[in-house]
Parts: C-alpha cells; structure tokens; sequence
C-alpha cells in the first residue's frame, strides 16, 4: 500500500506558526501518519500537553480515519462546534490531509509536519520512496526498479562514480539502485536492456501541477 | 539615491538623468558578429543593453557570453539571467563569471517556462526564485559572501534589476510585489510593456504613496507595434500584457504599408507622455527583433544625446 512518509516539524516552527493564535484545535489521521507515529492518537495527545502547557487553549481534537478521504468531511461536521471555537487548525496529517481539511473549513491551518514522500513500507518500521511519479515509466528496461527515483541523481543510463560497495556515495544506508539493477538484469539474462541509450527524459509527462480530466481523454 | 557600483547605468540614474535602456537577443547559433551588428545600431542611443537568457525557452548562445562581448567592445551590458536553467552553484558561478568581465548590471528573473520554447520535454530547475537571486547577488556583492556562508575574493560590483509587470491580474498583488522585489535587494526595474497608461499611472502612485519609489530606479518598458496583426496578438495572447482597444484599432485602421510607422509614431508618444510622469527615471526600449528602430525612436522622444557620467 502507498504511503504518505512524514516527519514533525520542530516545535520552534510550530509554536512561530501558532504564535498570533490563542485557541486551537488539532486534527490527526489513522492511516499513515498513525503507522509512521507522527500524527496518531498518541501523538496528537502529546501535542495538545505540549501545547497547553505554553499557555494555548485545546478547543478540541480528532484523529479521523482517513485524513485525505472525503469523508472526512463527515468527520469534521460533528466536531463543527469545538472547531468554530478555534481560530486555527493543527493538522498532524500529511499534507494531502492538510489540504483536504482546509478546503473544507474557513480557517487558518497549520501543518505540524513535514511530508517527504510516498512510500512503501518495507519492513517493519521503514519506508522507502520507490516512485516519483515522473509520469514516464522507464522501469520496463530496468528489472521493474527505478532509477529516477532510487538514484540520487536520477541518471538513467547506469550508475556514477560514486558507488560504494553496493551503496550511495550519498548514503550509506541506501543501496545504488545501479547495482540493484545490474544484479537483477543479470539473474534475468537481460543486461542487453541496459546497453540501450536512454534518451533525455520527458518531464513533460505530466507538468507539475498535475491534472487529469478522464472525460477529455 | 547613493552610487554603490562602478554600473554607468546605475551612476546616470542617480544623476537624475532619464536612463534608457534596449535589449538584444543573442543568435541561436555561435555567430557573435549577430550581437555586434544589433550593438552598433543602438550603441549610441542606449545607456546599456540587456542581453536576454534563452528568452521563451528557445535555446540561444547564452546571454554571458554575448555580454562579454559587448563589454569588450566597450559597452554597458545588462546581464539577464532565469532562475529556470540553473541551480543555486550555476547561478553564483555565472554571476561570478560575469563580474571577472566587470560586467556591472543583472536583471533577475524566473523566465518563461520551458513548454514555450524548444525544449518542451526539459526540466525546469527553479531552485531560486528572482527574487531570491536578487537577494543572493546582493549577498554576495556587499557582503562577498557566497549563499554557502563562505568569502568570495573579489566580490561582485553589479547593480542589481528585476522586472515588474503592472498589468498582471490580480492588479491588487502588483505593488505589493514589487515592495518585496525592493526589500529582496532590487535597485532598478524594468517594467512589462505599458500599453494601457491609465493603469501603469495608478500603479506608480499606490507605490509612490507606500514610499517604494525613494528606494528603486523604475524604467518603463515600450514595444513599438510593427503591425495591426501585432497589436492583436499582444492583446489576446500574451497572458500579462493589456493593449486598449483603440490602440489595436489605431493601427487597424491604418495602412498596411504604413503600420509600422504608425507603430513607431504610437511608441514616441508613449515615451513622451511617460516622461512628464513622477517615479519614471527611464525606459526601456524593448524592439522586438527591430532594433534598427531604436536610433529613430529615441531621437524622436527627446532622448538623444545620450549624457556621459565618470
């Protein structure tokens, strides 16, 4: 399952974003911001302490199921009356969750962590950013891994210099996704399809912002 | 204002001369005679020339290049540099590059964006913004320092320009915009081409009345119309530019053979009636591939001879 990979931000950032508001309410999710503990019930419950122990009012909190759902919106009529009495949101969600919540509710919000990717967990308590969604699949020449994501510098016609052991230059505990590669198209008898020249990307796949309409397709 | 570079441009603004300023766009090919021949035909009717940077996104010789060879034939370029092609390194390493050649003058912009130009497919990099490297130009030429924190040795001397388009909507940011331009560390715009003079008057005096003009040297942007087909297209096809209705009828109405003139005429007023406005210290003729027409059109608006500074 994807999931949206998250880290608080510093309690210096938070408490600089809060600083004109006196009464707040805090939301959380309990999907990944629950696997990742960043913005779960035990968490949100640790904020509102931190929070009120600096003199803030907690008009309420929540912890939705699925922040970036529409549903959502269900959830946040019921606490319609504790959230009027706020004058900001704390949202501990990813910003998807972020985003979903403000559309809906004419306030301020603030998010109080920083999304870094979407990822897979994979083991227990890791996650690994495996897509990008560059919009231009290249992992059918690749052994199903991804360059443009697991390489730090993207390159796409096979590894740098800088390779160590199996590893990142960049980062140790990050595999070259070029030797991933090599070793995969090996056991598959098919280095053949890193000898083709990949021409310069495509990042026009589907410009930043993206947008899909399925009925003009 | 206070002199703070060796820039002619900036040493004529603080004079309280009417600057004025034209641009060339380099050659899609390595042919620097091109750059020459457009520099010869304003040299004498300019203060300084811009040289743009891949202007639409269609690759070109790159504006440093064709700036050092304006300042080896002893003329005062405006080095244009977008954030869109280079990262953080690239751009300090230019603006370095660029001041090895004394090169006194930059005009810090975004750009457009690559899907305009020839390189559809390519990534756009906008690692800073203009006004971030505005603020980074002006980091490293009064404190020689590099964004990195560490000390350049032999900083550079540029007088630092960005653009402003009053004409953009909402027009209620514009001002605004502008102010955080001048607080990132601008010191001189060169605005989008004014058309409708109604609105670039409102735009100057809500700046004005917020004090932005004691600290920045506005030169107004003009493009003369070469045809009717011209005034049509900037008016329905440029997001950003306004032309009113009875300019695009002005020329219309006019001759096809004698459009361009007509255009030209229609320019010089402009600048006449642009030069009796406070808060305008100059302009910037921008003759869209017809730099031939800049002499006449400076000549013709009072500007001409141009004033020597030391």
């Amino acid at each position: 399952m994807i999931r949206s990979i998250t880290q608080p931000k510093a309690e210096k950032e938070i408490d600089l974003l809060l600083s004109g508001s006196g009464r707040i309410f805090i939301i959380g999710c309990g999907t990944c911001v629950t696997l990742t503990r960043t913005g779960g019930e035990p968490e949100v419950r640790a904020m509102q302490e931190r929070l009120s122990g600096k003199g803030k009012l907690i008009t309420g909190h929540l912890v939705v199921p699925v922040a970036c759902d529409n549903l959502t919106t269900d959830a946040l009529a019921e606490y319609g009356h504790q959230i009027d009495q706020a004058d900001t949101l704390l949202i501990m969600t990813c910003a998807f969750g972020v985003q979903t919540i403000a559309r809906q509710l004419k306030k301020m919000v603030v998010p109080a962590l920083d999304t870094l990717f979407m990822g897979k967990e994979t083991a227990a308590g890791e996650f690994t950013e495996i897509c990008t969604q560059c919009g231009t699949c290249i992992i059918g020449e690749t052994g199903g891994i991804c360059p443009v994501t697991s390489c730090h510098k993207g390159l796409v016609n096979g590894p740098c210099g800088g390779t160590d052991s199996g590893k990142c230059e960049i980062d140790k505990r990050k595999d070259c996704a070029w030797t991933m590669i090599y070793n995969r198209l090996m056991d598959l008898g098919r280095l053949d399809s890193m000898r083709r020249l990949q021409p310069p990307r495509n990042h026009l796949g589907e410009p930043t912002p993206g947008k899909m309409i399925l009925s003009e397709k | 204002m206070k002199v703070k570079t060796p820039s002619k441009l900036e040493k004529i603004l603080a004079a309280g001369h009417l600057a004025v300023t034209s641009e060339c766009g380099p050659p899609r090919g390595s042919d620097m005679e091109k750059i020459s021949e457009k520099a010869e035909l304003i040299k004498d009717y300019v203060d300084a020339i811009n040289i743009t940077d891949n202007q639409t996104s269609v690759t070109r010789m790159c504006s440093l290049a064709a700036c050092i060879r304006l300042k080896l034939m002893g003329l005062e370029p405006v080095l244009q540099m977008v954030t869109r092609d280079r990262n953080r390194i690239a751009l300090q390493s230019d603006i370095l590059g660029a001041a090895a050649f004394d090169i006194h003058n930059i005009l810090c912009l975004s750009g457009d964006h690559q899907s305009f130009g020839d390189c559809a497919q390519g990534q756009n990099v906008h690692d800073l913004d203009s006004m971030q490297l505005a603020q980074t130009v002006r980091l490293m030429r009064d404190e020689a320092k590099f964004l990195g924190g560490g000390d350049i040795s032999r900083p550079p001397q540029m007088f630092v320009g960005a653009a402003a388009n009053p004409f953009a909507d909402p027009f209620e940011i514009r001002v605004p915009r502008l102010a955080k331009k001048i607080a990132a560390g601008v010191e001189f715009i060169q605005t989008q081409c004014i058309y409708n003079m109604e609105k670039f008057e409102l735009w100057l005096q809500i700046a004005g009345d917020r004090g932005l003009l004691d600290n920045v040297y506005i030169l107004a942007g003009v493009t003369p119309f070469k045809s009717a087909g011209m005034a049509k297209y900037m008016k329905n096809r440029v997001p950003g530019i306004e032309v009113p209705d009875e300019l695009v009828k002005r020329m219309s109405d006019t001759p096809k053979e004698k459009q361009a003139e007509e255009g030209v005429k229609i320019c010089i007023e402009q600048i006449q009636h642009l030069k009796e406005i406070k808060g305008v210290h100059g302009f910037h003729v921008m003759a869209i591939e017809w730099e031939e027409m800049v002499p006449e059109i400076v000549k013709a608006s009072g500007l001409y001879p141009r004033p020597s500074v030391e």
